[in-house]
């Protein structure tokens, strides 16, 4: 080995690439957060107040919840589809 | 290959690898505040300035700072919801 970095030793390497792993997860997790909090907004908010009442709160958690079940419902229907030989 | 780094005196490397991580924490924290900051300044713009003057108006930034302190709470209120939701579904694929 020429290279005049350090090498990480194999255990340390697999540290590395599962703590990478488990970042990206988490990553990906507060981007699709992001996305839903943009969407559930617009949906949720129409007057800025002093705090979030109960049924901003309610139609935002009921916002999530029915993104994903659209999702579920969505991967659901692509089965059916093909399975009826489309 | 045994863990040489750590246990025979090559602090530097077991060092490096925690340098490693923690700069890749600090950018991704960073990249999600960075996030969080353009939201902020979209939607709040669109509800607290709907018709742009000369300056911000003492009104318009009493609502802007309303708007910082809710979204985040939204932002607070949706993370809750789709990590208790992951975990649900989770479970239940287990269970089958």
């Amino acid at each position: 080995m020429s290279s005049q970095q350090p090498q990480f030793s194999e255990n340390d390497q697999r540290e590395l690439a599962q703590f990478l792993e488990a970042e990206n997860a988490k990553a990906r997790i507060q981007q699709t957060v992001h996305t839903l909090t943009d969407s559930c907004w617009d949906k949720c908010i129409s007057k800025v107040n002093n705090k979030l009442d109960r049924s901003e709160e309610a139609c935002l958690s009921n916002c999530v919840e029915r993104f994903l079940d659209t999702s579920l419902f969505i991967v659901k229907r692509l089965e059916d589809l093909r399975g009826s030989g489309m | 290959m045994s863990d040489y780094s750590s246990s025979f005196g090559a602090p530097e490397l077991s060092n490096k690898k925690q340098e490693v991580m923690e700069q890749v924490r600090g950018e991704l924290a960073m990249a999600n505040a960075q996030e969080l900051i353009n939201k902020i300044n979209e939607k709040c713009y669109l509800k607290c300035v709907p018709k742009p003057g000369p300056r911000l108006e003492s009104g318009e930034q009493q609502c802007l700072s309303k708007c910082m302190d809710r979204y985040m709470e939204a932002w607070n209120v949706v993370s809750r919801s789709y990590v208790n939701r992951i975990q649900r579904e989770s479970q239940n694929q287990q269970m089958m």
